[in-house]
């Protein structure tokens, strides 16, 4: 059966193409080194518009109208220009009420695309420009160590990494953060306080990596402006060993917090890199697996969520579980020596 | 009557869930069709593969297995029609639920009347309307483009204009969505289904015949007092199959297989309901429930007219958070047996959203999401009675209408430790009213015979005539409005062979007659303090012959709509002992 990958590794080659979500333009060049937070596109996802009705502001038949036009489809306009007219007696014209571009004109009516900030899209990882996709975007390669999460906020920063939990099992409080802090990621444990995410947004954090969130958080971290990834699940779930080992001994290094959301049919996860320089070849992270024995696995539902251990065998059938749920199985063993039974679709492999 | 087989072709139903992907094998047995066996893989949408070919050829390589028949020819296509050394089909159909719920914009003249009815369009397949368009919107011309521009829809849907009826407002309407279309690239554009006045199909042609792929399908409202949606859709599944066949990578490759017919699993589901509908008790309807990681799937027929409704915010998978934003955590948690603290429901419900293919391990995992698909199925049921038409009658204000048989399918209803926890699931979700046998499609193979109904009709008759469905048992639901403790019901019961018993019920209790699977008895059902059971009105009776289900005849006295303590402790006893009544 086939087995969802998660990756935390120390060293890999991890390589991620950044593609506008609508056609827009490529900032970057071929070869080109980019960090984190560099915008490698941009496009106009949600443009403003405005209709001017000229026809009914002059007071004249559509047609009329039109031939008072001072501009054509294509033209730029500032606020305050003169879209149509002068007419009549009383030389009256319709002004752009902000600047732009004409889109549409005629019919009596003209339709104005509004100025308005481009959506920007960062490289989400410092490294270096490998691909270009024609008014899409790039692809963006480096080495270093990765960390995927299973939720994230949206948000794209990097910063140094400052560690505040001594044990995979802490929570994250808001008397642990401080100004000293700022522009810094900081690895929590646990988080179960509004009053953390207010203040990491406040302080500002460039980077906030969590074990796990109360779900009722879930709303306030989708609106603060500091990246948030959870690595484990929401409620109370004491961060996975190898994922706290990792992060834990790359303190004081710049690390890259991508906390787009998951995108199950893009290629998108939330995940954080620590860029490490690679003597020679690094391979790139295994993506395709089927279950078998010998494997590192991860439990991703309860009970035992986020433990982490080896899968010692996979049964043979259908294996009937506590909850009396008929599924194909393994046996997992964990550090502690315990062995336990769970479903396939409980586990995922960490590669 | 058994029907008589006229096509011996056999068939491999391919069916591409959220998270699984199931390949079923038909074939002639004795002279009749029957299901044979199906392989399961999980599907493959999404990363690592992004493309579901790779979950069907799982799926096909584990029916493989079983058959121990080759399908897949060394040029890796499927072998169709079947070779005389027994490997390949003769015929392949195949349904779609994978992918994201198409985005869409519905329009209509009047936000209540045919906008209504272009959102119900859209709630018969996967869909999700993100804007409704009409008359009553106060937006400016600019602000309805820019909507359309910002959530860029998959689909826009155009209701409105009763059949020579209004004209301009349609046109005007219509105009934000070319402009949208005209200003957004090529490959971006909407689908747009049309199907309001007939009279402006041409104008609506001149309109965005140039911009966008048009379909027209009747006018779903043709008159102010008639909503008529099944006219529109056989369009709807051919733009969600184009829709599917452009963003799913591997499914132009089965739908070429299925000779391009693939449709959408739901539509599939309610052909099946649909062909019930004619087959059963032509006085009562239909009922299909689908509970899957898509969607919850309703369907009501009516002597071939089928209520459709796709809910692909109720569903148990990725976006299963739908279910508690549509109700709350206590209306989750007042169907738990167990003491589950609100966070923590709230905390599994995002995280199964997280893992949409996690199966639950323990007890509690699974009483939780036995409570979710509960709820689902409260929620999908007050919808799909608000949009069923005046005159069909029901026992009351929103219970539901008379059906015969109720046929459920979906995981967490087909694997489960006990079929008493399938039917209390399905009683507490659905409260059906009056008698009507419970009936489980335990190998989920309704989508397969509904799409294999289009192209073979004896199949899906011969398959049902044999004991692929399993009979959960005969349901007497009798509702009113007594105190509880009150006489409800006396219940005459005579099997073959054995003296005539008498039960007394009460209001508020579940009681199981034990009736042996296949055998028939003889009930006589005498509605006490003016309860209804369905047989004419309330406090009237009548007899009606039942044959046993695996749970024997069931009297589900515990009122409709089934009211719950609202004592935690009382409660969660009292669904202890209704699962202990059904078996455990």
């Amino acid at each position: 059966m086939l087995s969802p990958i998660t990756h935390f590794l120390p060293i890999t080659t991890i390589r991620r193409e950044r593609l506008l979500p609508v056609q827009g333009r490529v900032l970057v060049r071929k070869g080109q080194k980019v960090s984190a937070s560099d915008v490698v596109a941009e496009a106009r996802l949600a443009p403003e518009h405005i209709v001017l009705d000229i026809a009914r502001g002059l007071g004249l038949s559509a047609q009329k109208a039109d031939a008072a036009l001072q501009f054509q489809a294509g033209d730029e306009v500032s606020e305050g220009d003169v879209v149509a007219g002068p007419v009549g007696i009383g030389r009256r014209v319709i002004r752009a009420p902000r600047g732009g571009r004409v889109v549409i004109a005629g019919g009596g009516q003209v339709l104005v695309e509004m100025e308005s900030p481009p959506f920007e899209l960062k490289a989400g990882i410092p490294g270096l420009v490998t691909e270009l996709f024609t008014d899409r975007g790039a692809e963006i390669e480096t080495t270093g160590a990765l960390i995927q999460a299973v939720w994230g906020n949206g948000k794209v920063d990097f910063g140094l990494l400052t560690v505040l939990l001594s044990d995979p099992n802490d929570a994250i409080a808001a008397d642990l953060l401080d100004v000293s802090h700022r522009g810094a990621v900081v690895l929590g444990g646990y988080c179960g306080s509004a009053d953390v995410i207010n203040l990491a947004d406040e302080i500002p954090l460039r980077g906030l990596i969590l074990s796990s969130m109360d779900s009722v958080l879930e709303p306030l971290a989708m609106k603060v402006n500091v990246p948030i990834v959870i690595l484990e699940g929401f409620g109370q779930i004491p961060m996975n060993a190898t994922a706290f080992k990792l992060l834990s001994t790359n303190e004081r290094r710049e690390v890259a917090v991508n906390a787009e959301g998951r995108n199950r049919l893009a290629v998108t996860r939330p995940e954080v890199v620590i860029p490490l320089p690679a003597s020679g070849q690094v391979s790139l992270p295994v993506e395709m697996l089927d279950f078998s024995p010998g494997q590192q696995v991860r439990v991703i539902s309860a009970p035992k969520r986020a433990q982490t251990g080896t899968l010692v065998s996979l049964r043979p059938g259908l294996t009937v579980l506590p909850s009396g749920v008929r599924a194909q199985a393994a046996d997992v063993r964990f550090e502690s020596g315990e062995t336990a039974i769970f479903p396939l679709a409980n586990l995922e492999v960490l590669a | 009557m058994p029907t008589s087989l006229i096509n011996a072709d056999s068939l491999l139903a391919i069916d591409v869930g959220a998270v699984s992907t199931r390949a079923m094998l038909f074939d002639v047995v004795d002279g009749r069709y029957r299901f044979l066996a199906a392989g399961l893989a999980p599907s493959t949408a999404e990363a690592p593969f992004f493309d579901v070919g790779e979950g069907i050829r799982r799926a096909i390589d584990h029916l493989h297995l079983i058959t121990g028949r080759e399908f897949i020819g060394p040029d890796e296509q499927l072998i169709i029609p079947s070779k005389p050394n027994g490997s390949g089909v003769d015929t392949c159909v195949a349904t779609v639920s994978a992918g994201t719920p198409l985005k869409v914009v519905a329009i209509g003249l009047l936000e209540d009347i045919s906008t209504e009815s272009a959102v119900r369009l859209a709630s018969t397949t996967y869909a999700q309307v993100v804007d409704k368009l009409s008359l009553n919107d106060r937006r400016k011309q600019a602000a309805r483009i820019d909507s359309i521009l910002r959530l860029r829809p998959d689909l826009v849907i155009v209701a409105g204009g009763t059949e020579d009826g209004a004209s301009q407002s349609v046109i005007s309407l219509l105009e934000p969505v070319g402009l949208a279309c005209y200003l957004s690239p090529e490959g971006q554009r909407p689908e747009v289904l049309y199907a309001g006045n007939h009279s402006l199909v041409d104008e609506v042609e001149s309109l965005l015949g140039s911009l966008v792929h048009l379909s027209v399908s009747p006018n779903i409202r043709p008159a102010l007092d008639v909503e008529q949606l099944s006219v529109a859709q056989p369009e709807l599944a051919q733009v969600y199959r184009s829709i599917r066949v452009r963003d799913l990578n591997g499914v132009q490759e089965l739908d070429g297989w299925a000779g391009g017919k693939l449709i959408p699993t739901a539509t599939a589901f309610g052909r099946m309901v649909r062909f019930l509908s004619h087959v059963y008790d032509s006085a009562k309807g239909v009922f299909g429930v689908d509970i899957g990681a898509s969607a919850t799937v309703l369907a009501a027929g009516f002597s071939g007219d089928v209520h459709l409704g796709v809910y692909t915010d109720l569903c148990l998978g990725q976006n299963v958070t739908g279910i508690l934003e549509n109700s709350s955590v206590e209306g989750i948690a007042r169907w738990l047996p167990v003491d589950i603290p609100a966070s923590e429901i709230q905390d599994y419900i995002y995280n199964k959203s997280l893992h949409p293919y996690t199966l639950p391990a323990s007890q509690e995992a699974l009483a939780l999401e036995q409570a979710l698909a509960r709820q689902a199925m409260q929620i999908g049921v007050k919808r799909l009675l608000d949009g069923l038409p005046t005159h069909i009658r029901t026992s009351g204000h929103g219970l539901m209408p008379l059906f015969e048989p109720i046929v459920a399918t979906g995981s967490i209803l087909t694997n489960t430790p006990s079929r008493g926890q399938t039917l209390l699931t399905l009683l507490d979700g659905l409260q059906p009213t009056g008698v009507t046998t419970m009936v489980l499609d335990q190998n989920n193979i309704m989508p397969a015979l509904g799409a294999a109904a289009g192209i073979n009709s004896i199949l899906p008759v011969q398959v049902l005539e044999s004991s692929t469905f399993m009979n959960l048992g005969t349901v007497i639901s009798p509702s009113g409005s007594a105190p509880y403790g009150a006489l409800a019901l006396r219940v005459k019961v005579k099997q073959e062979g054995s003296t005539e018993a008498t039960l007394e019920i009460k209001h508020g209790t579940l009681e199981v007659i034990p009736l042996p699977l296949g055998k028939a008895a003889n009930l006589h059902l005498q509605p006490l303090n003016r309860f209804d059971v369905g047989m004419g009105g309330p406090g009237r009776g009548g007899s009606v012959r039942v044959v046993g289900g695996v749970l024997g005849v069931i009297i589900d006295a515990r009122g409709r709509p089934l009211r719950l303590p609202k004592e935690d402790a009382r409660r969660r006893d009292l669904l202890k002992k209704w699962i202990w009544t059904l078996g455990g």
